[in-house]
């Protein structure tokens, strides 16, 4: 497990550093995602375990923390006390805004997901 | 018995250690969390919004600042990083879903991330809303750690833009899995895309409160509109503000 959270961090140093040292566009955690994924592909084997498997030191630490992925966003969120003035002051410009656009973010990208994929499949059944 | 006087210096102490805020975080959301498991996993009764009500009524209640709140809790905050590092191990996992599933994810990454950040901006400038409120609201469907980074780069409030990204988060955990069954579409590897790319990591976690397929869908959702979202903001905020 502590063999898995130093991989994680190791990738998310080395996707940070990339992203700075290069000023890519990039975020730093976007590239930590890809170097996992690229080390996990390096390491796996034709037979035998792998570095993802659930009971491996990565899978441990990767599902533990996956497990309680809401929890990290509490701090952040708490921090809202710090902006009650600005809230009030476009309270409804702001919650129309964030409501209604996540629900057509919601749709729109389920309806083209949907929508590419049946073509997918029914260009493949033909 | 211990009298009144000696329990505010009991206070006094724990209130200036980061030990009590610490573990009052984890506390709150286990209990959130179990409310949430009791309800069956109803939508509304989110352990993240619970969580923070909670302790937001506790900061005030108690008079303690949000920085001396932060000083516990930021032990929390900081595991978001590696969090979002270790999306890439069901990413690897269901590399064959995924594969089976390019183009209709590239499609829906491409129509969908533009479409979470002109939604915002439209809507709030119909209603009024000042510039610097539209440019904290552009990013506001990618992860806390990208989208602040995103609000810095293009000049919105990245304490704002935090404020937006978990409001959004929240609204999109609690809507997704109505508004999809009203919809009909029992594709959960569709659901989990939307859910993760309109609603980033508490999307993505209440994702896999339903399916572990739609947990991985929306972690790579979620991964896939951070990069995309940091590649095009530019782009959308020289269309609002030439």
């Amino acid at each position: 497990m502590l063999q898995g959270f130093f991989v994680l961090l190791a990738c998310q140093l080395f996707g940070e550093a990339l992203a700075l040292g290069l000023s890519l566009p990039i975020p730093g955690p976007v590239l930590g995602i890809m170097l996992l994924v690229l080390y996990l592909f390096a390491r796996r084997r034709p037979s035998g375990p792998d570095a993802a498997d659930h009971e491996s030191p990565l899978g441990l630490a990767a599902d533990g923390l996956l497990r309680h992925l809401g929890l990290l966003f509490v701090p952040a969120g708490v921090g809202i006390v710090q902006s009650f003035h600005l809230v009030l002051t476009y309270g409804a410009a702001v919650v129309v805004a964030l409501i209604g656009s996540t629900l057509i973010t919601l749709v729109v990208t389920v309806f083209v997901f949907r929508l590419v994929s049946r073509g997918v499949s029914g260009s493949a059944a033909a | 018995m211990s009298q009144p006087h000696d329990l505010f210096h009991l206070w006094v102490y724990l209130a200036a250690s980061p030990l009590l805020w610490l573990t009052v975080t984890i506390g709150v959301y286990l209990l959130a969390q179990r409310l949430s498991a009791l309800s069956g996993y109803n939508p509304l009764v989110n352990p993240v919004l619970i969580s923070i009500v909670t302790i937001v009524l506790l900061l005030l209640g108690t008079h303690t600042d949000y920085r001396v709140y932060f000083a516990g809790a930021q032990f929390v905050h900081f595991t978001l990083g590696p969090a979002t590092v270790a999306l890439g191990v069901p990413l690897y996992r269901n590399r064959h879903l995924v594969r089976q599933a390019a183009l209709p994810i590239l499609a829906a990454l491409l129509v969908g991330a533009p479409t979470a950040m002109l939604s915002a901006v439209w809507i709030a400038s119909a209603l009024g809303a000042p510039l610097p409120l539209k440019l904290a609201l552009i990013p506001k469907s990618v992860t806390a750690g990208i989208a602040m980074g995103i609000a810095r780069q293009i000049g919105g409030d990245p304490t704002l833009t935090a404020v937006f990204v978990i409001s959004t988060g929240i609204i999109g955990a609690i809507a997704v899995t109505p508004l999809m069954n009203a919809l009909g579409i029992r594709d959960y590897a569709a659901r989990g895309f939307a859910a993760g790319l309109a609603s980033h990591g508490i999307g993505t976690a209440r994702a896999f409160q339903v399916s572990d397929v739609a947990g991985a869908f929306a972690g790579l959702a979620m991964a896939l509109n951070g990069l995309m979202t940091a590649v095009v903001a530019p782009l959308i905020l020289a269309l609002i503000h030439p």
